[in-house]
Parts: C-alpha cells; sequence; structure tokens
C-alpha cells in the first residue's frame, strides 16, 4: 500500500515547515520532502524604499538574529555609499559592529544550545514530550537553564550596548556605526558582579562544551551516527584562512576536504551561485553553479565553518577546535549532530572575541562613518548563527532601492535539512507500520541539527508541535497522530 | 487553585516579539512557576488539549494556515491579545499590501538574479503549502482581539507587566514611556 506521512513541524525563516514523507507497497520510505510554507515577497516590496532603510526594515524578517541582516545589509549599503565591502571602515565603525556580531551569535548560539537542544540531550530523543523541553529544564536542572538564561542576557545586552536596542537595534548605519560604547558599559561587560562579566561568559562557555563532550563520550552512537551523510560545505573564512563570521572570502570544500570554492570575492557571487525553485516548497535551493544542481548543494552553519576554516583565532577556542578536527582526522565532519559541538566552540569563540574586543579603546572613540563614492550596487555577506547570509541591492538615482536579492542561512541550508530527512526518515520507518513518538521526535531532531531558526524558538517556549498523517495510496487520511 | 494557561502563536511575525518575551531573563523562571504553557509558540495542530485563559499572537495573516489557527485561538483562549506591530497592523509584511501577490511571486522566484536557471519559470504552488491571502490582515480583522500591546517589537517589561497584571487580575501599570512605537 502506498502511503504518504506528513509531518507537521514548525521550523523557522521562511516560516512554518513540514515534513511529508511517501512510503512504497513495501512500507519503504519512497521519497521525503521538507516543505516551507511561508511566503513574504520582501523581494518586491522593498523596491521604492530609501536604501538606508534596509538594515532597519529587513531585520524584521526576523527576530531571533536580526542582528545578522541588520549587518549584512549594512555592508551591502557599505559598498553603497563608497565606503569599501568589509573592510573600508573606521576601526570603530569595524569594531562595534563586530562586538555587536559576536553578541548576537552568542546569545543565539547559547539560545539553541540550553533552551532546544539541551532538552532532546537531557532526557532523552524518545522522553516524553511534556518533560522534553526548556521548562523541563528549569524544573530538573535549574543551574543549567540559569546558565542559558544568564548567558543570553549577557549576548542581549551587548547588542543592546552597540545597536540601541535587544532586538531590531538601529546601530549600523550605512558606512559605518551610529554611537560608541561608553566607558561604563565597557566595564560592565569586564568587570560586572558575577555573572554577568566576561570572564564568567568564557567560564560558562567552556564548561558548555565540556558538557557536550562528555555527553559524547557517553552517546556516540547517537551523535556520531545518527544522522550522517557526504556533503559540500560553504562559508567566509578571514583571507588567510581563520574562522571569522563578520568578513572574509568565500570558500567551500566538499566532503573530503578538497577546495571547490577558493576564496573568492562574494562581490561575485551570482559568478557561483544559483537557485532551484521548487513547486512544493516556499524556499528556493541554492547551489554551486559549477557543480549543477545535483551536486552542487552545500552545508552552511558551524559545522561547515569549522569544516572550511584552517583555524581559530582565539586561544581556547582554537584547542577545542585542534581536538575536533583530530576526530575526524582533519576530514570534513559531515555528521549532523556534530553541528552541536560546532556551535559550542563557536560559543567560545565568540566570547573570547568580545573579551578582546571591549579592551579596544577603539570603541570607546574614533570616527564613526566614512562616505566615498557613490554606487548603485551592493553586495553584503555575513555569518549569521545559522551560516552565510547574503543581501544584494540595486538602487537608483533617487536612492530608492530597486532591486534586493536575499540568501539566508535557512535557505543555504535547503537541501542539507532535505537529505537529513530522508536518512532519519529511511533508518527510522523502512518496513515500520506505526509511527511512534520517538520516531517522529528524531526527524525534528534532525531537522533541529540545523538551527532553523522557527524550530529553535518554538522550543524556547514549551513544545515544538508536530502532527503526522498517514495517507493510502488514493491520498486518503487513514491515520491522524498529532503531538501535544 | 490551578495555574492560568497561556498559550502563544506566531503568524506572520518575525519571531522577534516571541524573543522579546525570552528578554524578561531571570523572570522567565518565575513565569514557569506562575503559569502554565500550552500550545507555544506555534501551532497548526488542530486541537488544543484544554482551554487557555491567555492567547498571546504574533504577526498578522497572510496565508489561509494563519487565518486557520488565528480562529483556533479565539476558540480555545479567553483572552486574546495582539503582540506587537505585526499582529496589530501587519507590521513590516503588510508592506505588500497594494501590491499583487503575484508580482511578489514573481519576483522572488522568476526575475530574482539568482534564479538564472529556472528556465521552466517554476513558481511554487503545491497541495502541500498553503495559499497566499491577497493582502496581509491584522488579527483584529479576522477575529476579536481584547487587548493590543504595542512596539517592534513591545518591549520585556512591558510584556511581563500586561502578563503579571491579566494573570492577577489587577490594572496595568503602563508608563508612557513604554506604550510607543518605534
Ligand atoms: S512586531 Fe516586530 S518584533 Fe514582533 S513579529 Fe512583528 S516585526 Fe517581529
Amino acid at each position: 500500500m502506498n502511503q504518504k506521512i506528513i509531518i507537521e513541524p514548525v521550523t523557522r525563516v521562511e516560516g512554518h515547515g513540514k515534513v511529508t514523507i511517501h512510503l512504497d507497497e513495501e512500507g519503504n520510505v519512497a521519497r521525503t520532502r521538507l516543505h516551507i510554507v511561508e511566503f513574504r515577497g520582501f523581494e518586491r516590496f522593498v523596491q521604492g524604499r530609501p536604501y538606508w532603510e534596509m538594515p532597519v526594515l529587513v531585520q524584521r524578517l526576523c527576530g531571533i538574529c536580526p542582528v545578522s541582516h541588520h549587518l549584512a545589509a549594512a555592508k551591502a549599503l557599505d559598498v553603497i555609499v563608497g565606503a569599501g565591502t568589509g573592510d573600508g571602515l573606521t576601526p570603530t565603525g569595524e569594531k562595534m559592529r563586530r562586538l555587536m556580531h559576536y553578541g548576537q551569535i552568542f546569545q543565539s548560539h547559547t539560545l539553541h544550545f540550553f533552551h532546544l537542544a539541551s532538552p532532546d540531550l537531557l532526557f532523552g530523543i524518545d522522553a516524553d514530550p511534556a518533560i522534553r523541553n526548556i521548562i523541563g529544564v528549569a524544573l530538573k536542572h535549574k543551574d543549567l537553564a540559569v546558565q542559558g538564561v544568564m548567558m543570553r542576557k549577557f549576548g542581549q545586552e551587548i547588542i543592546k550596548a552597540t545597536a540601541g536596542k535587544k532586538i531590531h537595534g538601529t546601530g549600523a548605519i550605512p558606512g559605518g556605526i551610529n554611537k560608541h560604547l561608553s566607558p561604563e558599559e565597557r566595564d560592565m561587560f569586564l568587570h560586572g558582579p558575577d555573572p554577568l562579566n566576561i570572564d564568567k561568559m568564557i567560564e560558562w562557555s567552556v564548561a558548555a562544551v565540556d558538557f557536550f563532550k562528555s555527553y559524547h563520550k557517553k552517546n556516540k552512537d547517537l551523535i556520531d551516527n545518527f544522522s550522517v551523510f557526504p556533503s559540500n560545505h560553504l562559508s567566509l573564512v578571514r583571507k588567510d584562512g581563520a574562522l571569522d563570521l563578520y568578513h572574509g572570502v568565500l570558500r567551500a570544500v566538499d566532503a573530503n576536504g578538497k577546495k571547490i570554492l577558493n576564496d573568492v570575492d562574494y562581490q561575485d557571487y551570482l559568478k557561483y551561485i544559483d537557485e532551484e525553485v521548487r513547486s512544493w516548497s516556499y524556499m528556493k535551493f541554492p547551489y554551486l553553479k559549477h557543480l549543477g544542481k545535483e551536486n552542487g548543494w552545500y552545508t552552511v552553519g558551524p559545522l561547515a565553518r569549522l569544516n572550511t576554516c584552517d583555524f581559530i583565532p582565539t586561544p581556547l577556542a582554537q584547542k577545542e577546535f585542534e581536538e575536533f578536527k583530530a576526530y575526524t582526522n582533519g576530514k570534513p565532519n559531515n555528521m549532523s549532530m556534530h553541528m552541536h559541538w560546532a556551535r559550542l566552540i563557536e560559543v567560545l569563540h565568540a566570547a573570547e572575541m568580545m573579551k578582546e574586543l571591549l579592551n579596544d579603546p577603539d570603541l570607546l572613540e574614533g570616527e564613526l562613518v566614512v562616505k566615498g563614492k557613490k554606487q548603485y550596487e551592493g553586495i553584503g555577506l555575513i555569518e549569521a548563527p545559522r551560516g552565510t547570509l547574503f543581501h544584494h541591492y540595486r538602487i537608483n538615482e533617487n536612492d530608492q532601492v530597486v532591486m534586493a536579492n536575499l540568501i539566508v542561512s535557512t535557505t543555504n541550508n535547503n537541501q542539507p535539512m532535505n537529505n537529513a530527512v530522508n536518512v532519519v526518515a529511511k533508518k527510522m520507518m523502512t518496513g515500520k507500520k506505526e509511527i511512534t513518538e520517538g520516531m517522529k521526535n528524531a526527524v525534528e531532531v534532525a531537522i533541529r541539527a540545523y538551527d532553523p531558526c522557527l524550530s529553535c524558538a518554538t522550543h524556547a517556549l514549551g513544545k515544538m508541535p508536530l502532527a503526522l498523517y498517514l495517507y493510502d495510496k488514493d491520498e486518503n487520511l487513514i491515520d491522524e497522530f498529532i503531538s501535544q | 487553585m490551578s495555574k492560568p494557561v497561556i498559550a502563544t502563536t506566531s503568524l506572520a511575525g518575525c519571531f522577534g516579539c516571541h524573543m522579546s518575551i525570552l528578554d524578561i531573563d531571570e523572570k522567565i523562571l518565575d513565569l514557569i512557576e506562575l503559569v502554565e504553557f500550552n500550545k507555544s509558540p506555534i501551532d497548526d495542530i488542530k486541537h488544543f488539549t484544554k482551554q487557555c485563559d491567555i492567547g498571546l499572537i504574533e504577526g498578522g495573516c497572510c496565508n489561509s494556515e494563519n487565518i486557520h489557527v488565528l480562529r483556533e485561538f479565539r476558540e480555545h483562549c479567553k483572552i486574546l491579545v495582539s503582540v506587537g506591530e505585526c499582529a496589530i497592523m501587519g507590521g513590516l509584511p503588510a508592506f505588500r499590501n497594494g501590491i499583487p501577490v503575484k508580482e511578489c511571486l514573481r519576483e522572488a522566484y522568476l526575475l530574482s538574479p539568482s534564479v538564472q536557471a529556472n528556465h521552466e519559470y517554476i513558481i511554487p504552488n503545491d497541495e502541500d503549502i498553503p495559499m497566499i491571502l491577497d493582502k496581509v490582515y491584522p488579527c483584529h480583522e479576522i477575529v476579536k482581539i481584547d487587548y493590543f500591546l504595542p512596539g517592534c517589537p513591545p518591549r520585556a517589561e512591558l510584556i511581563w507587566e500586561a502578563l503579571v497584571a491579566l494573570i492577577k487580575n489587577r490594572p496595568m501599570d503602563l508608563p508612557y514611556e513604554v506604550i510607543k512605537f518605534d
């Protein structure tokens, strides 16, 4: 009997998502799809707006990492106001933005780890959904929950001090930044009462990495074998190959580590990247042109970044990076669940970066903005918490936007998430007559490793609802399974 | 006495309002003591597990599914609150009101500079993805809304004050500065 199973989780960035699974006559998984079911129309409706509105407008597409959109748009506009392509800002402009960005990485990654991933790890994938959430964590492991809340708070406070507001700030403007950090703010972050100071944050970040490593030791099978498939990996890297989340050149490696995009200038992204449109999802499928639609798709995000970069330029994170690399003998890591490990190493890196920046006098004084010769087109790229984010604008003589193109992180991960769903569904559901809570959550866990914005927020307040529907070969609903 | 039950959802919102709820920081642990969460934050599931006291709505309605979820919330929540500019007025997504949907789809899937290989001119359209509405509707145009919390997002303190007032059934103390748009 042909069957169709529908899973409706809620995945973020472009809005809701759901999964359909088609079984063949023998009950084997024939086809799986992750559908993104929301559409905003941003590319069209910003046309005609003045360009300088972009950094404050576009971030309202995503309130989970608004800073990433804010900065990617600002970077594209730097090009338009003639301030160069990322390294042309004043030291104050660039460093304030970097501090804002690392604050964002820190808060978003900790939110993901503590609020979203930790419930699965602490309670198990097939635990009762009633406790498998952050509220369960808060009740059972209060210390951990408090740590998560305070780390996120620290990141949010950094954002407020640099962007003016915790969510949807206004700090970055074309060509620079609109404020300095005050000495009082700096002192608070550096030496504030425990736990809200940077040294405590570094200490807790180290502890979080250790927590994952010891969990990994005890749960090798889950972490190493749960969802594994060969993938290309893409990210920005600094010119010398270092991990850099704010600016750099585009690099991609294949599943074996061979460079397939060799440190190119992202202003030329259209030469290398195109997107496929499929009728069943509002989210497009990006791929590297020279490899084609079939083979050119790639993964972005923490795992991809640690796979593409050569080293991490802060000491504690570099030490962890070496251990991470050694685990796969220096080869790219293609195990989806290792995304959590990579993410926590980045948390530590972000904490170290914040400390370095906070000690930099350029934040307190110096020119804020540069302007040059106006251009009519600009592209801004940034490594958002979830991966590479592309913003591209064209304007006319009246300073109005005439073209906007966005490729957001979760879109870049569209194919890998689809693959992860496929791998896990095949493993869990092949030949099974019944769908259990554990199987259903397994599919969620696979998607969740990629941290699509929505699932992150969903879990933050409790539960990620999921519905599965079983259809017979004539598409009649024969069974229904709904989690509460 | 049993705890008040709260449900929340994000329709055509950006999740910023939900994040602002989290920005009450340590108080989130108090909130967990104070209330019970039911469906949250998004639910396109057909059944609530119980009647709820307070429903918080983020975002307006931009597709058929949003309308369905909003009506579900009205049915199952005694008090319904529009949280943030999107729920109250449509917000940023409502920028598309006045532009035919077709044009928005064409721009994203046919005219974008990075869909050069879309030679078959595919625009997503499938039984598994919902219909997009002609425009984005604020929530109160679809169902009755009892309270409105302004801001984009409303500040964490405002959300906290409002929740506590509703839970404890006492008047809200909202100074002028927190009741503002930005
Ligand atoms: S009101 Fe603002 S923060 Fe809330 S959902 Fe809308 S855009 Fe996001």
